[in-house]
């Protein structure tokens, strides 16, 4: 562990976080999800503003360990987890590099259309929606009549 | 009686109690992505529980929790509908009752967007997005399983007979509905009638289902005053652990 007496930068702090995985989708970080709202220091307490994703979404409070985890790892002793539900998480809040680095990990981005653009393996644009619910809250599964493979899509809320 | 207390209690025993309910098919739906899909539903009911039941506690000031109250009141003290307590049927019945609840939720949660509550307001928002997709499920099911099979025709209608008058309890007006819709904290119930049947008029006509003509309504469990024996079995399951080991954690 670092002990450091100066106080990180914020945009150290932001690099920090952004080298969390999201616990469900490891592919991508929880900067990248877009549920880190704010970043504030509190007197000597840095306060994170998270706002959840799904409401039953079982990863809310790993997120949350995983947040005050990396802060001590770095030295950030007295972290203060606050939950924030308004304005609500939208996929519009995942970042492009997230959206990237999804696609290369094989789950289909989220689109204002409600549906996949294309086959995260082949590129293909013959779709279908096998179920609106995937393997977990924020995914739905889909099909590519191209290669006949299914996959992930994040589901656009 | 506080009426947001009460009024807090019906959103989230209405929530709870259809999350338990679904969560019972975990393991035993027909297909895999059913099961998936209503497994995805019911944690999604949980979760718009404890926004709701912990503003509750909140509100109350009595010290208890969303947890306490989930699992330590007894069936007398639960303000949910009957619709949602009752035993889930087969897998037509389960996304009937469903697909009714849905279309009155996406309606309540709508005008609670605009509450005088920013709490309130803040809840609605968040889970009116989950419930809109809840809504386009099961009113695509409904529709599916209706203008189905033979089979699943009839057993589809078979499912609207028996919930439909489950149905009107929605809409009931009482003291607490007053003081708040006065308040402009939640609408009156009995406003949202019209919007309902328009929508749910529209769903059973695409499933080639029939609505019954009667407006007949089983009543009691939003104000309490008679749940149906099946609540009490509900709760006897749910509440078992932490009745058996008062503030067991893991
Ligand atoms: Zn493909």
């Amino acid at each position: 562990m670092n002990v450091r007496m100066d106080r990180p930068t914020m945009p150290e702090i932001w690099a920090w976080l952004d080298q969390v995985p999201d616990p469900e989708i490891p592919a991508i970080s929880l900067v990248d999800l877009g549920v880190i709202r704010d970043l504030k220091w509190q007197e000597e307490t840095l306060q994170v503003t998270v706002t959840p994703t799904y409401s039953g979404c079982p990863a809310t409070s790993v997120i949350n360990m995983e947040i005050e985890r990396a802060l001590r790892k770095n030295g950030v002793q007295n972290v203060q987890i606050k939950r924030q539900i308004s304005p609500p998480w939208t996929t519009d809040w995942l970042s492009d590099k997230g959206r990237a680095s999804l696609l290369a990990y094989g789950i289909a981005p989220p689109q204002p259309a409600g549906g996949p653009e294309n086959c995260p393996r082949c590129g293909g644009t013959d779709l279908e929606r096998v179920s609106q619910f995937g393997s977990t809250p924020c995914k739905a599964q889909w099909r590519c009549r191209d290669c006949l493979e299914p996959f992930d899509y994040f589901k656009c809320i | 009686m506080d009426p947001a207390f009460e009024f807090l209690c019906r959103m989230g025993d209405n929530t709870l109690v259809l999350g338990h309910r679904v969560s019972e098919w975990c393991g035993h739906s027909p297909v895999l992505e059913e099961d998936i899909a209503l497994a995805n539903t019911a944690l999604d009911l949980i979760g718009q529980t404890q926004l709701w039941l912990g503003l509750a506690a909140e509100v109350e000031g009595a010290g208890r929790d969303a947890d306490a109250l989930a699992m330590t009141r007894d069936a007398w003290d639960f303000r949910n509908v009957l619709l949602v307590e009752l035993p889930n049927g087969d897998f037509g019945r389960t996304m009937m009752r469903q697909c009714l609840f849905d279309a009155w939720h996406d309606l309540v949660l709508a005008e609670l967007r605009d509450s005088t509550d920013d709490r309130i307001a803040a809840i609605a928002d968040k889970t009116s997005r989950e419930v809109a997709y809840h809504l386009e499920r099961s009113r695509d099911t409904v529709i599916g399983l209706g203008d189905g099979t033979e089979e699943s025709h009839a057993r589809m209608q078979a499912a609207l007979d028996r919930l439909y008058p489950y149905v009107g309890e929605l809409f009931e007006t009482d003291a607490v509905d007053a003081a708040l819709a006065e308040a402009g904290i939640a609408p009156d119930p009995g406003n949202l009638r019209d919007a309902y049947d328009a929508r749910i008029t529209g769903i059973m006509a695409e499933a080639t289902l029939t609505i019954p003509d009667s407006r007949f309504a089983h009543k009691g469990g939003r104000d309490g005053v008679r749940h149906t024996e099946h609540l009490g079995h509900l709760l006897t399951e749910m509440q078992w652990l932490q009745r058996a080991y008062p503030g067991a954690t893991w």
